[in-house]
């Protein structure tokens, strides 16, 4: 028994190290910056010059991303509940197939997704609208994957089977029964595809239109300056933005928004 | 259920056209975005510098030895960092399902935390760690005078910093494999007197077989396609992603720069395949 526990011991040990790998850096980065000088804590020398500067020089890309970010959910719930619903309810030719491609936006890499949207469309080059287009396309395998798997269980079955032998009809039926059954669903892959939005950053550098840059490639700028106060700013008022939509969408139910890479 | 049954025999004639009516704006936005650019993207790969049709960019991927050393060490940097985080994400989900650490909950928010950050966060947090200034460096200088570990903008950096996103994505999918496993089987193994190290060999991993696959071609494919990562951090080292952008932006070879988006397309794509047939046949062995 003394063995097991040693190893029970070492694996937790274990857990807390790569907890700290994945951590560590993110407090630095929220102490940096509010520090004077990189390598001091903020009570020793405290500014927010570097917010300052962040707001002034990338505020508008703050202001694009959060109206890419707003249209591309409401786009993205807009089609992916008729279309999870169809997927959830109906039994038609190719539907194995479209669950299939709704996959690929999830692992193609937005590289090359990109590189493809911005070859296909080369007179949109630089329209807000393709951008917003790209990330719906990229957002949308979540929102009709989770709608999908909500309407599945039976629970909506049975509440919408009970409202037919009620006498609702398929409209009654569907704003009155199933909507407000998945509405918790709804919600959290409306956060998912919002998280997912403003942190986009392989496909909007290669849709983006330099007169409106969005949050991303504001930050990878910041990054390549190579000012690593104004780095640590950017990315902490960037975590402080998604740590809201994590927390209500972690409250409403386990979801991931998996950013890509 | 009879019920359903009856209700959608009822309506099985107007369920054709209706579920195309809800699904019109998905294929709609499928086609338009996806489809019709990935056919393009092909094309593009197709055509010669005198815009002739030619299979010379597909080759030079394979051939041409700047390229095929790219795309080999970007395969090579995949593996790498798949193997070690299987490895490591093992052990990592079988402390948090079958140790009951502390706070189990908390643990399991704070790893599910850093997979909402894009891959050029990654790369800040890999030079927060590991750059210049970064804190290991530092740490390092303290203790023995030099800095040690300044790798952020090398391969190992590279390595370290998709470790970053793979660990904990890997760790919460093997995690949830785990919990799927009847704990019955451990505690039955470990009663006709296995020892622990045979318990999780012999039985836990061949049950997480099909959770393991998926979770490889899972992490395979991401390693592979990460460019906000490699961006971040290495402009100098030449795996594939950074040159398509490269072949796109700096020498606006687009023919080559297609071609080679079309072979990581479809490298990611078999991996898809993988990760489909690893889930399709977990499915099955549950409804066994």
């Amino acid at each position: 028994m003394q063995r097991i526990s040693v190893w029970r011991s070492a694996r937790i040990i274990w857990l807390l190290a790569t907890l700290l790998f994945l951590l560590a850096p993110v407090v630095i980065t929220v102490f940096g910056s509010f520090s004077a000088r990189w390598g001091r804590t903020p009570w020793e020398a405290f500014t927010l010059e570097w917010y300052g500067y962040v707001f002034r020089t990338y505020g508008q890309a703050i202001r694009v991303s959060l109206l890419v970010g707003a249209c591309t959910v409401v786009i993205t719930t807009l089609i992916g509940i008729p279309a999870g619903y169809a997927l959830a309810r109906y039994r038609f030719w190719g539907r194995a197939l479209l669950e299939d491609a709704l996959l690929l936006p999830l692992t193609l890499p937005g590289l090359a997704l990109g590189l493809a949207i911005v070859q296909t469309y080369v007179i949109l080059r630089g329209q807000l609208l393709l951008l917003i287009i790209g990330h719906v396309v990229f957002t949308l395998p979540y929102m009709v994957q989770m709608v999908t798997a909500s309407l599945r269980t039976g629970n909506v079955l049975r509440l919408e089977a009970a409202a037919a032998s009620l006498g609702a009809n398929w409209f009654q039926r569907f704003f009155l029964v199933t909507l407000p059954s998945i509405r918790n669903t709804v919600v959290a892959a409306g956060l998912a595809v919002a998280t997912l939005s403003l942190g986009e950053f392989n496909l909007s550098y290669f849709l983006y239109s330099p007169l409106a840059m969005p949050l991303p490639v504001g930050m990878y700028e910041a990054y390549a300056s190579l000012r690593i106060e104004i780095g640590s700013a950017f990315t902490t008022l960037f975590v402080a933005l998604l740590l809201p939509l994590l927390l209500v969408g972690q409250l409403l139910g386990r979801t991931r928004a998996t950013s890509s890479t | 259920m009879n019920r359903l049954r009856l209700l959608g025999q009822k309506h099985v004639r107007v369920q054709f056209s209706t579920a195309a009516a809800l699904l019109a704006p998905l294929l709609l936005v499928l086609l338009a975005m996806l489809f019709i650019p990935l056919v393009v993207l092909a094309a593009m790969g197709l055509r010669g510098a005198d815009g002739a049709l030619t299979l010379d960019n597909y080759l030079a991927v394979l051939v041409n030895p700047r390229y095929r050393n790219g795309l080999l060490t970007s395969i090579g940097l995949a593996s790498a960092v798949t193997t070690a985080t299987l490895v490591a994400s093992t052990t990592l989900a079988y402390t948090v399902v079958r140790d009951q650490p502390p706070a189990t909950a908390l643990i399991r928010a704070l790893l599910t935390f850093p997979l909402s950050f894009p891959g050029i966060v990654v790369g800040f947090m890999t030079i927060i760690l590991f750059g210049r200034t970064g804190a290991l460096p530092a740490l390092t200088q303290q203790l023995v005078g030099v800095p040690l570990l300044q790798i952020a903008y090398t391969l190992p950096g590279l390595f370290v910093a998709y470790l970053y996103f793979e660990i904990p994505r890997i760790t919460l999918a093997l995690a949830e494999a785990i919990e799927q496993v009847d704990a019955r089987y451990e505690a039955a193994a470990r009663t006709l007197g296995a020892r622990p190290v045979q318990v999780f060999v012999l039985v836990l991993l061949p049950l997480l077989r099909s959770a393991l696959i998926s979770s490889s071609a899972l992490a395979f494919a991401t390693s592979m396609g990460a460019f906000g990562t490699a961006y971040t951090l290495a402009q100098r080292i030449t795996i594939l992603p950074i040159q398509i952008y490269d072949a796109y932006t700096v020498s606006f070879e687009f023919e080559l720069a297609s071609a080679m988006a079309v072979v990581l397309g479809l490298i990611t794509m078999v991996a898809l395949g993988v990760y489909r047939a690893a889930v399709g046949s977990a499915y099955q062995q549950q409804e066994q």
